[in-house]
């Protein structure tokens, strides 16, 4: 029995720059930033006082005040989203087998705020111990699908994956694969995360990851340049429906793209650093090249992982001359991530969704902030600086790397017809 | 109404999300407030904290009810 194909019908997101997929897009677009100044907590004692948060976010206009208490916001990133997809992708919820929709959701921490602030009530407290009995239901990582699957009733496979800031592109390779192999007809997938929180800031601040460049938040994350010092933490969600071409084709749905392959890899190296070499970057391309049976010299464009930090970026680019040889100059490069900032365990899913929106609309997203030139850059490579590149993509590939050497790539195509 | 009526009211207003007519004493939270399992178990834990008391398990399964809470407390304080 061969493989099925699989295809995306349905886009949701809620990010930093845009809280829909129409917004979202828009500011990809036009290289809007979403960082500014932390709201959500006094940062006064933070060596980093910015980040990209989620803007005119209200949860009452999603959810009534009882629901939206018992759920952490990475719980309500993922209802959000995953809500603007599956009514974007049309599918009549009546006239499907459910036994047959799956919901596999990447979140590389999970509910952060409530662990927090259950915690810093028992420390306040006289070691009664008094947590809330929708401490562990609200904070646990998989919580994100269960919402999912009870709102809409998919009974097919459940759960999320944690890998870290590549969690979402694990889900979705996991998705890829359920269909292709026959055992579900849909998959909602994608990822959230909702770290913006003081522990979240305290721990990546205490690790030298985030950048430090308070005195001017909106650029500064800026991967590629050589004034780069760490990435900027950012929040939110996005979503995608996977389905199988046939059971797309029969209901007329609108297709936005094939996803033809995935790869994954690890480094093992270091839990943090990544390898000086990039042979799990490396060879986390390759996979997903052989396993999409795509020649290098077909892709045109890749969302990086690019998160402005030191080393990584780097490293990747050097991965990517490698994989692509004399094709590696012809590909738009890009990182998103100098936009949205990163989301963690959200990242793989809001960058698939720019890849296929930069597909959808023949124009290649920029990497914003670009002030000075990075000598230990290849500077034959195309970066997309600073404004979006009108260009036809046939293939887009994403890559995510994550804390403990996790790599994924995933490659869409865009349909002939 | 009671101050202690009224404070446990306010209470079950917040925590179930309810309208302040629906909280008789009477209203049963699971069957007549929408209350889980898990809800009542919140409940209860707000009600030791309000009135800084202790409500052990066995005793907390016979509070199902608003009047039962509000007599409950009024006996314990």
């Amino acid at each position: 029995m061969g493989l099925k194909r699989v295809v995306v019908t349905g886009l949701g997101a809620l990010t930093p720059i845009g809280n829909t997929i129409e917004e979202y897009w828009d500011g990809l677009a036009n290289g809007k930033s979403g960082c500014a100044p932390i709201t959500y907590f006094d940062t006064e004692k933070f060596k980093t006082k910015f980040a990209c948060e989620i803007k005119n976010y209200n949860p009452t206009d999603f959810f009534d005040r009882k629901e939206a208490r018992k759920l952490d916001k990475f719980a309500q990133y993922a209802i959000i989203s995953s809500e603007e997809a599956i009514k974007d992708s049309a599918i009549d919820l009546d006239k499907i087998d459910k036994f047959r929709v799956g919901v596999i959701w990447g979140a590389g921490i999970g509910g952060l705020e409530t662990f927090q602030e259950e915690v810093i009530g028992f420390a306040n407290g006289d070691g009664t111990p008094r947590f809330n009995p929708f401490f562990i239901p609200k904070m646990i990582a998989d919580i994100a699908p269960g919402h999912i699957s009870i709102r809409n009733g998919f009974m097919g496979p459940n759960y999320t994956t944690v890998s870290a800031c590549a969690s979402s592109a694990n889900a979705l390779i996991d998705a890829l694969n359920y269909i292709r192999l026959g055992h579900c007809d849909v998959i909602v997938t994608g990822g959230s995360e909702a770290a913006v929180t003081i522990a979240g800031m305290g721990g990546f601040n205490s690790m030298h990851a985030l950048s430090t460049r308070n005195e001017s938040p909106e650029t500064a994350s800026r991967p590629f340049d050589a004034t780069r010092d760490g990435f900027v933490l950012g929040e939110g969600a996005g979503a995608l429906i996977l389905e199988e071409y046939e059971h797309a084709k029969a209901r007329g749905a609108k297709i936005y793209a094939e996803v033809v392959g995935g790869g994954m890899s690890s480094d093992a190296y270091h839990m943090t650093a990544p390898h000086p070499d990039g042979i799990g970057v490396v060879r986390v391309m390759e996979n997903c090249l052989r396993d999409a049976g795509v020649n290098p010299e077909q892709v045109d464009a890749i969302n990086t992982h690019g998160t402005s930090t030191p080393l990584g970026d780097v490293a990747e680019l050097k991965a990517i001359s490698n994989v692509f040889g004399d094709h590696a100059p012809n590909i738009n490069i890009n990182s998103t991530k100098s936009m949205t900032g990163h989301l963690l365990g959200a990242a793989g899913a809001i960058e698939a969704i720019a890849s296929i929106l930069a597909m959808n609309n023949n124009l290649v997203p920029p990497t914003i902030n670009h002030t000075t030139v990075d000598e230990n850059i290849d500077p034959s490579l195309n970066l997309t600086l600073n404004k979006a590149q009108k260009r036809e993509i046939k293939y887009a590939m994403s890559n995510t790397f994550g804390f403990g050497g996790h790599n994924a790539c995933v490659l869409f195509k865009k349909l002939d017809e | 109404m009671s101050d202690i009526a009224s404070r446990v009211k306010a209470i079950i207003v917040d925590k179930l999300g309810v309208d302040e007519n629906e909280v008789v004493n009477e209203a049963s939270f699971t069957n007549d407030l929408g209350a889980d399992s898990l809800d009542t178990v919140e409940l209860i834990m707000e009600f030791e904290k309000e009135f800084d008391i202790q409500i052990p398990d066995d005793q907390a399964e016979n509070i199902a009810t608003v009047g039962q809470a509000i007599s409950y407390i009024e006996d314990a304080k």
